[in-house]
């Protein structure tokens, strides 16, 4: 079994290979970059502080510092801990993570895997993270990152299902279930017979899109959902007993989380990394073009995520759960109707 | 060490008959949440023992003295002027308010007055103090609720008031500035108009909070209609200051009983909510620092002159008797009850500091509530715990 990388003939286990270490530097890239720029600089920058100077130019180095910071403590757990699971746990999280991002496109030809349910795929397996969540608090054996384990268990589920009602709105637009194809669809769309923009979903679907944003609010465990860790009532949740590298595990995935996700929301909502096809431009081209353009979109919804993140407080468990079945559900329900509606009625 | 106490006994059995109701009931098993003495909502080391069924408390405990030094005692082999520096760090938010009530309760057994100007510079600096405390007080909230925004701006806008006070006083935090028949120093050259400078930029601050904390709808779901106080129980368990006020309650000792200080002087309004929750002891919070501001604004035009100092011997030595004094601390009534036997010491001190009495409703307060709620309660009770523990 071989494959084509970019016209060069490699055997499955290279490209693979490749495929996998360009799909982690890119990741982690991206995360650094992220948590660089919004959680040390554009925060600060809110609070009226510097943030991180000291670490290089503005403080550009201080993450490398931090996770050396991280990489050499102690190794500690609790006495009555579960090890194997309190162990497992975080890297359970973070598999969760970067398995996200094996069917985000990023060009014509960059994409990890190309599956065919690809919508399916990634919503899946963001749930999984639950499972490390729940294995952290239980294992953890404190009283403080049970509750936040059983309030993340809660707020995770109910916040799967608006998600998935909103992507519905999308598949039903683009009548597939493949990324590449629902990037596609918005390159080539167009809009009252104008298609020099093509058609991001953004435009038809908004009503999707913020609710969308709102759960993924929720699944990356952020202020204003950010129940689960809650550091002033819970201290930090299910997280309380983590410490050196795996407490560094815990960060990475949160982050890159909040990467794929963002890369989710601009490949169903913001046409991906696609330009849009009038402009004409070769697929040769957008394989180099299309990384950037699909970056930029998520390091600016990321953005958006860390904006409303420091701006506001946080609910309480049951407003959470309220806000998720009465408000967020039937207005994802709703919008699936009317988009279904329009879908054959024009 | 095998003594129990009645508190303890108490505790057991409440605990116990928390657990067979819950066991009859719902047949589930409760949980016992130590919160503190180490925990970010307890401000410094309170504890507070919390019998829970699943998120709901059932019987909560606050346990103090983690941070007691004895402050009552060792003022018996200090002298006046020495105690001073010891009160400061009753409320160390709001230092100077400390000092205040002391001070004045010796000055009644000494039976001297300070001049017109010390009394005012004591009204500023005590003003200030109330803003400095409770500008950190708005800011705090926030971040007991998860919005960690607007404790930086409370930070960056209280060291304006810091740094007016530590231009009259030498100290941010400690001022130590209040003597026996007036104050240690005079105003420095342009030191009013940079303060009425800095009282419009506090007000611009509970402009930004209003916007920024109080306006947001999260905020408000959180605190309106939690953890509400009615006015009876307020006056059982012995609330004061804004707690109080917050209740319904239309008691302010700066109006009601105002001794030695130049509140009478000046136009300005108690303010009062109707509903005890806290959303209302935010609310009248945030009004409090801008009727400060505006208290300030109106001495700082109208310091009289002369001296600062009223004409007392240079070793003090209070006449024998006894006298209280209480007033309007940031945090609620503080008094001082000071016994003296002629000596260079107090004979006895007793502090009435008011975080004490205001934690002490806690247990009748917290039972029910969530525990995201707990936070909620506790912050906007407002209690420093060096106020608590003296």
């Amino acid at each position: 079994m071989s494959a084509a990388v970019l016209g060069i003939e490699l055997a499955y286990w290279q490209s693979t290979l490749i495929r996998v270490v360009a799909g982690l530097v890119a990741v982690l890239l991206l995360t650094g970059g992220v948590v660089y720029l919004y959680l040390f600089k554009f925060v600060s920058f809110m609070q009226s502080r510097l943030g991180p100077m000291e670490a290089g130019p503005y403080g550009s180095l201080q993450l490398l510092a931090e996770v050396g910071k991280w990489l050499q403590k102690e190794d500690i757990h609790t006495e009555d801990s579960d090890r194997l699971v309190f162990g497992l746990a975080p890297a359970v999280v973070l598999s969760s993570t970067f398995l996200m991002f094996v069917v985000i496109p990023a060009g014509p030809d960059l994409v990890i895997a190309n599956l065919g349910t690809g919508v399916y795929y990634v919503l899946a397996v963001s749930a999984l993270s639950v499972l490390g969540i729940l294995m952290a608090g239980w294992a953890s054996a404190n009283k403080y990152a049970l509750m936040g384990a059983l309030r993340a268990g809660g707020q995770l589920i109910a916040y799967e299902l608006p998600m998935v009602l909103a992507v519905l709105g999308v598949v039903i637009m683009a009548g597939s279930l493949n990324l590449q194809d629902i990037v596609a669809a918005q390159a080539g769309g167009e809009i009252f017979g104008f298609s020099g923009i093509g058609n991001p979903y953004v435009l038809t679907q908004f009503v999707a899109f913020a609710v969308f944003m709102i759960a993924v609010q929720a699944e990356l465990t952020q202020t204003p959902f950010d129940m689960p860790i809650a550091e002033s009532e819970l201290v930090a949740g299910y997280q309380v007993e983590y410490s050196g590298i795996r407490f560094l595990v815990y960060f990475i995935s949160e982050f890159a989380t909040a990467v794929a996700f963002a890369a989710v929301a601009s490949t169903l909502f913001l046409g991906g990394w696609a330009l849009p096809t009038s402009w004409g431009l070769s697929a040769g081209v957008m394989n180099v073009v299309g990384p950037l353009v699909v970056a930029t979109k998520a390091v600016l919804l990321v953005g958006v995520v860390f904006w409303v993140r420091f701006s506001f407080p946080r609910f309480r468990e049951d407003q959470l759960q309220k806000l998720a079945w009465k408000v967020l559900i039937p207005i994802a329900l709703a919008n699936i109707l009317v988009t279904a509606v329009f879908k054959v009625a024009f | 060490m095998t003594a129990v106490t009645d508190r303890q006994k108490l505790q057991y059995i409440t605990a116990r008959a928390a657990d067979a109701r819950v066991n009859v009931e719902l047949e589930t098993e409760g949980m016992t949440l130590n919160i503190g003495p180490q925990h970010p909502a307890t401000h410094g080391t309170l504890r507070i023992v919390a019998r829970l069924d699943g998120e709901q408390v059932i019987a909560a405990e606050p346990v103090a003295g983690y941070m007691h030094r004895g402050y009552e005692k060792i003022a018996e082999v200090r002298t006046y002027a020495q105690v001073t520096t010891l009160v400061n760090r009753i409320d160390w938010l709001g230092s100077f308010a400390n000092e205040v009530p002391f001070i004045l309760a010796a000055e009644r057994l000494m039976e001297v007055e300070a001049p017109p100007r010390a009394m005012w510079i004591r009204t500023i600096l005590f003003e200030m103090s109330r803003i400095a405390n409770l500008i950190l007080f708005l800011g705090d909230m926030g971040v007991q609720l998860g919005a960690i925004t607007p404790v930086f701006f409370a930070f960056r806008d209280r060291e304006y008031v810091l740094d007016q006070i530590e231009r009259v006083t030498g100290g941010r935090f400690h001022p130590n500035f209040d003597r026996i028949g007036g104050v240690k120093d005079d105003l420095p050259k342009g030191w009013l108009e940079d303060t009425k400078a800095v009282m419009e930029k506090v007000r611009s601050f509970c402009d930004e909070i209003e916007d920024l904390l109080m306006g947001s709808e999260v905020f408000q779901q959180r605190t309106r209609g939690i953890g509400i106080i009615p006015p009876d129980v307020a006056l059982q368990y012995g609330l004061s200051g804004a707690n109080a006020r917050a209740s319904g309650i239309d008691w302010d000792l700066r109006r009601d009983n105002c001794i030695g200080l130049a509140y009478p002087e000046v136009d300005w309004k108690v303010w009062t909510h109707p509903d005890g929750d806290s959303f209302a002891r935010f609310w009248v919070r945030l009004q409090e620092v801008r009727e400060a501001s505006r208290i300030i604004d109106q001495l700082a035009d109208g310091v009289p002159s002369g001296p600062i100092m009223a004409k007392v011997p240079r070793i003090i030595k209070v006449p024998a008797g006894e006298a209280w004094i209480s007033t309007e601390n940031p945090l609620g009534e503080m008094g001082y009850y000071v016994v003296s036997q002629g000596d260079l010491t107090p004979f006895r001190l007793k502090i009435r500091s008011a975080s004490f009495n205001n934690i002490s409703i806690t247990p009748w307060l917290l039972r029910g509530v969530y525990v995201p709620d707990i936070v909620t309660i506790l912050a906007s009770l407002y209690f420093i715990l060096g106020d608590i523990d003296r």
